[in-house]
């Protein structure tokens, strides 16, 4: 790894956590695995990120890839989160009953489908998984979502990879005022910026890949976003000032000598 | 006897089960997040050995890949 700036240490309080469904995180970046072009880019991406929980996905084993992503991924020490393709069978290969939700509707935004999301989410539920659905950033889906028994909600910022950031963070603060459950943003974030942002509207998480796995170094994004992750949390706690129209001096008036001319 | 096995065309000695599709896709019965469905049911791994396979069965071997 080259050369980084000196190591920050974790600005937020550690008793800041995460809580997921009776688990608790201290990151609040999610990591998703997609898009690395080797095993050690993902490795440093998760140190850097600081991630305990990462994504994968489950695909036909293919007898010619060497390795396995979750070697990697035990060895960083995160979580895995399976993603919905196949989810009966992401319980038996991971032993978990933890499952991001995605039901796309659309293949060149690859908007999710809320009509079938809700019912996919309804019959999951049932089915004793932990679902985290991805979803639109519609306030009202969202609640949807919340009622039938998702363990979060998961609103995109812009459609996945386009790194467009948050479009609307009118939407994504109505969320997070109605939301009971972890509101995690899943997409969109092409920057630290972005991923300040969607704290500093109250979301409770991150979640990034493309931004990452994506970037020149993959590594020093990761470390950014976290950072960027770690001051939108700690700005969204300190409380900012609200905008005005008008300018409201800093300094005191009274006081003011009478030091030129006068008329 | 004719099995599909993650979209290909196989053919299979008779009596052939889960495991022995393992063992033509060189996984190790300890290989971590596999996970294997015969015709649309998920077949846990204790049940792997027991598990014949029929003419015509669909098997489908999944992996954990980067993603989600």
């Amino acid at each position: 790894m080259s050369a980084g700036p000196p190591d920050v240490p974790a600005p937020v309080d550690e008793s800041d956590r995460l809580e997921i469904a009776g688990r608790s995180f201290s990151s609040r970046l999610i990591l998703g695995t997609g898009g690395f072009v080797n095993h050690e880019l993902l490795a440093a991406a998760c140190r850097e990120a600081r991630a305990e929980l990462c994504t994968v996905a489950l695909r036909r084993l293919d007898p010619s890839t060497p390795g396995s992503i979750l070697d990697v991924l035990d060895e960083a020490g995160v979580a895995v989160l399976p993603n919905t393709a196949g989810c009966f069978t992401a319980r038996e290969a991971f032993g978990t009953d933890w499952l991001k939700l995605e039901v796309i509707g659309d293949d060149r935004t690859l908007l999710p489908d809320a009509v079938e999301l809700v019912a996919a989410a309804e019959e999951l539920v049932d089915d004793g998984f932990i679902v985290l659905p991805y979803t639109t950033d519609d306030p009202v889906l969202a609640r949807r979502l919340q009622d039938i028994g998702c363990a979060a909600v998961m609103p995109l910022g812009s459609p996945i990879g386009s790194g467009m950031g948050i479009c609307n963070p009118y939407n994504l603060s109505i969320i997070v005022e109605y939301a009971e459950v972890p509101v995690i943003l899943d997409a969109g974030v092409g920057t630290a910026s972005d991923a300040a942002l969607a704290m500093e509207l109250g979301c409770d998480a991150v979640l990034c890949a493309s931004a990452i796995s994506r970037a020149h170094d993959a590594a020093a994004m990761a470390r950014a976003i976290r950072l960027g992750v770690d001051a939108g949390r700690l700005a969204f706690g300190a409380g900012r000032i609200p905008r005005r129209r008008y300018a409201q001096a800093s300094t005191p008036m009274a006081g003011l000598p009478a030091l030129g001319p006068s008329s | 006897m004719n099995a599909t096995v993650n979209g290909e065309a196989r053919v299979l000695p008779a009596g052939a089960t889960v495991a022995s599709v393992l063992v033509l896709l060189d996984v190790a019965p300890d290989a971590r997040g596999i996970a294997v469905a015969v015709d649309g049911e998920v077949v846990s791994r204790s049940r792997w050995d027991a598990t014949a396979l029929h003419d015509g069965s669909t098997v489908e071997v999944v992996t954990a890949i980067g993603g989600g």
